[in-house]
């Protein structure tokens, strides 16, 4: 089973840091959210593997706050 | 014999169903029997799924007395596909050649976002296969040749006009109220096939609770009449310009009838929609000028659930009674009529005293299989046409938005995965001892395949397979002497491989045998023939697994 990787692996980390900043410079919060999401599909698709994706999911929800109820 | 009426009348707030056969209720002297007749089994529900169960057991010498509490079929229009799998049941049945011809066959499935084409897929990507991957039929027409093949089975008793609306449970039977035209009778069952449908009173009456999920959204569903040269394609649309942010369905079915289903989401007002002036001009946004007639207009909300257990004593559960899915993926009629086919061989070699009674317990555990996975696909089909939230929403527009460039995304698209068999995880199959590759699987259905009769006759492997047991060999040195009870087909001589279709799909060399049980599902394989592994698979099987053999 593989596991999720969170140690940096980016040789240039702020470089990554910037692709991604760019990429969403100029755009509203709702087109960066949609853009963001069709990010996620397609990294989710390329990592192609359900255990890493949970891992990444429980990751992401776990550093987040919590929703309000 | 029926009498079939065409041409409904229109009523204020929709058309009513137009095509109707009509059967005729006759006094059974069981009901004048001083004390409650006996009957070994009795099946209530003479819905595609009861039909399919007393013809089965019919065909296998076991008397049936089927009964409907109503003289017709034909009340509202409801499943439309039927699946391959169902096909090779009914063509087992007797009646599969001829809905095949009555049918519309149809393999392509087209997809649509806003009002692109998104992809095509082909269900049906390999021939040599005796019946379609989906024909569209009205579910009436399947229910009248049902009955029809029914009526022409000794021991099969069709009683209209006969409601359940009693059962007492006994240890080794059940008695049944039976309300007819002429009062209520007590009739006697060894065993109660429950095919009443999803408002089954055989549960209400069992105390049976029905769990899952109701989904919110609303559905229009039409069938129209119209003569137009569309292809003949499953299509669907995803937030089409003719019914902007809500999916859309479109189905040839024959006699120029299309079948359309709209969403309207959940707050839609249910009397409203059902307007004849409303829903027509839903269907102009999306038809055009074309003329059309509404033949049947109807509002679903869709659930899944299923009860938690099929098998009460002697009360047997099949179809809707038994579990509910929505309509996304062709699942409801088609998985009832496989639980009947599961149900009906297993039932009569009870009755017959070939096997013990723990064989009925493997119905309930392999069609429970069946169902939790036509649920969750269903579930998974509703959830991504009409996803719960606004949040859950922009993903799936999301995957719809990266369709056209992303292969990946084409494939999460899900519109209905359309029905196949289950693949029974079971405790009926012996493990491979031999390895075996290709598409042949352990528990499923042996796929089909096509021959060549000596006389050069062609036809096809399912064919070659009898009501029972049937041991399939492919021509090898050693001469195959099934064990008793079990029929021999032999691939070699008489029935020939001519295009290498049986081997390549059965991975088969020569000597290899393959025992299938009744229903055509494999249950064990080996490269040479021994009689007493095939003897000892056998009776695993009618010892249910049980480490009996
Ligand atoms: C809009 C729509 C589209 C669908 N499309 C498809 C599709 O394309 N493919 C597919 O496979 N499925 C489809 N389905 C599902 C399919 O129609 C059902 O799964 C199927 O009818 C179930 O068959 P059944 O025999 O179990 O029950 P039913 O067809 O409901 O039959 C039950 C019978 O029992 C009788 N009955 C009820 N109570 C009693 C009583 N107390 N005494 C005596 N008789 C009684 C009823 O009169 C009825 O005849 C669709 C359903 C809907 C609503």
């Amino acid at each position: 089973m593989a596991k999720l990787v969170s140690q940096s692996r980016f040789a240039d980390p702020d470089a990554a840091f910037l692709a991604l900043v760019e990429a969403r410079r100029g755009l509203s919060r709702e087109q960066a959210a949609a853009l963001d999401t069709r990010l996620v599909l397609i990294l989710a698709n390329h990592i192609g593997d359900l255990d890493v994706l949970g891992e990444a999911i429980a990751l992401a929800k776990a550093s987040g706050p919590a929703p309000a109820l | 014999m029926a009498e079939r009426t065409v041409g409904g009348k229109t009523t204020g707030a929709a058309t009513e169903r137009k095509s109707v056969y009509r059967y005729g209720y006759r006094h059974s002297p069981d009901q004048d029997a001083g004390a409650p007749v006996r009957r070994p089994v009795v099946v209530v529900g003479a819905g595609p799924v009861g039909l399919a169960a007393a013809i089965d057991l019919g065909r296998r010498g076991i008397p049936v007395v089927l009964i409907d509490d109503a003289d017709r079929i034909g009340e509202g229009s409801r499943g439309i596909c039927w699946a391959k799998r169902t096909l090779e049941i009914f063509d087992r049945l007797g009646v599969g050649e001829k809905l095949v011809a009555q049918g519309v066959t149809w393999k392509l499935g087209k997809l649509y976002h806003g009002d692109e084409l998104v992809f095509s897929f082909d269900l049906q990507p390999e021939a040599g296969h005796k019946m379609p991957a989906f024909i569209n039929l009205q579910q009436f027409y399947v229910e009248a040749a049902l009955v029809e093949r029914a009526e022409e089975i000794e021991a099969v008793e069709i009683r209209w006009k006969n409601r359940l609306t009693g059962i007492e449970q006994h240890n080794d039977h059940v008695r049944l109220t039976i309300d007819t035209p002429d009062g209520p009778y007590v009739l006697d069952a060894d065993w109660l096939i429950a095919a009443d449908g999803a408002r089954s009173t055989a549960r209400d009456l069992l105390g049976l609770s029905f769990s899952g999920v109701t989904f919110e959204d609303k559905f229009l569903i039409a069938d129209i009449r119209m003569a137009a040269d569309f292809p003949t394609e499953r299509r669907f649309w995803f937030d089409p310009s003719f019914h902007a942010g809500q999916s859309a369905l479109m189905h040839r079915q024959p006699d120029n009838i299309w079948r359309i289903d709209l969403q309207l989401g959940p707050d839609a007002d249910v009397a409203e929609e059902q307007k004849p002036e409303r829903v027509t001009a839903r269907l102009k946004r999306m038809l055009g000028d074309r003329p059309f007639e509404l033949e049947w207009v109807s509002i679903y909300r869709f659930n899944c659930r299923r009860l938690d257990r099929f098998v009460h004593g002697r009360v047997l559960f099949v179809g809707d009674a038994a579990h509910q899915v929505s309509p996304f993926g062709a699942r409801g009629a088609n998985s009832g009529i496989q639980d009947a086919e599961n149900l009906a061989w297993k039932l009569a070699a009870v009755i017959k005293g070939e096997a013990g009674a723990a064989l009925i317990a493997t119905y309930e555990t392999e069609r429970i299989q069946a169902a939790d996975e036509n649920i969750a696909h269903s579930t998974r089909s509703t959830d991504f046409i009409a996803p719960h939230s606004e949040a859950e929403r922009d993903l799936r527009d999301a995957v719809l938005a990266l369709a056209g460039q992303a292969e990946f995304a084409r494939r999460m698209i899900n519109s209905g995965r359309l029905s196949v068999a289950t693949v029974y995880d079971s405790s009926l199959v012996v493990p491979d001892e031999d390895a075996f590759a290709g598409p042949a699987r352990l528990g499923a259905p042996l796929p089909d395949a096509p021959v060549r009769r000596r006389d050069g006759r062609d036809g096809f492997l399912l064919e070659t397979l009898g009501d029972g047991f049937t041991l399939l060999a492919m021509d090898g040195e050693a001469p195959v002497a099934p064990p008793a009870g079990i029929a021999l087909a032999a691939i070699g001589d008489e029935v020939r491989d001519v295009a290498g279709v049986v081997a390549a799909r059965l991975d088969a060399t020569p000597g290899a045998v393959y025992l299938l049980r009744p229903d055509q599902h494999l249950c064990g394989r080996w490269r040479q023939f021994d009689a007493g592994k095939v003897a000892a698979a056998r009776d695993r099987v009618l010892a249910a697994g049980a480490g009996l053999s």
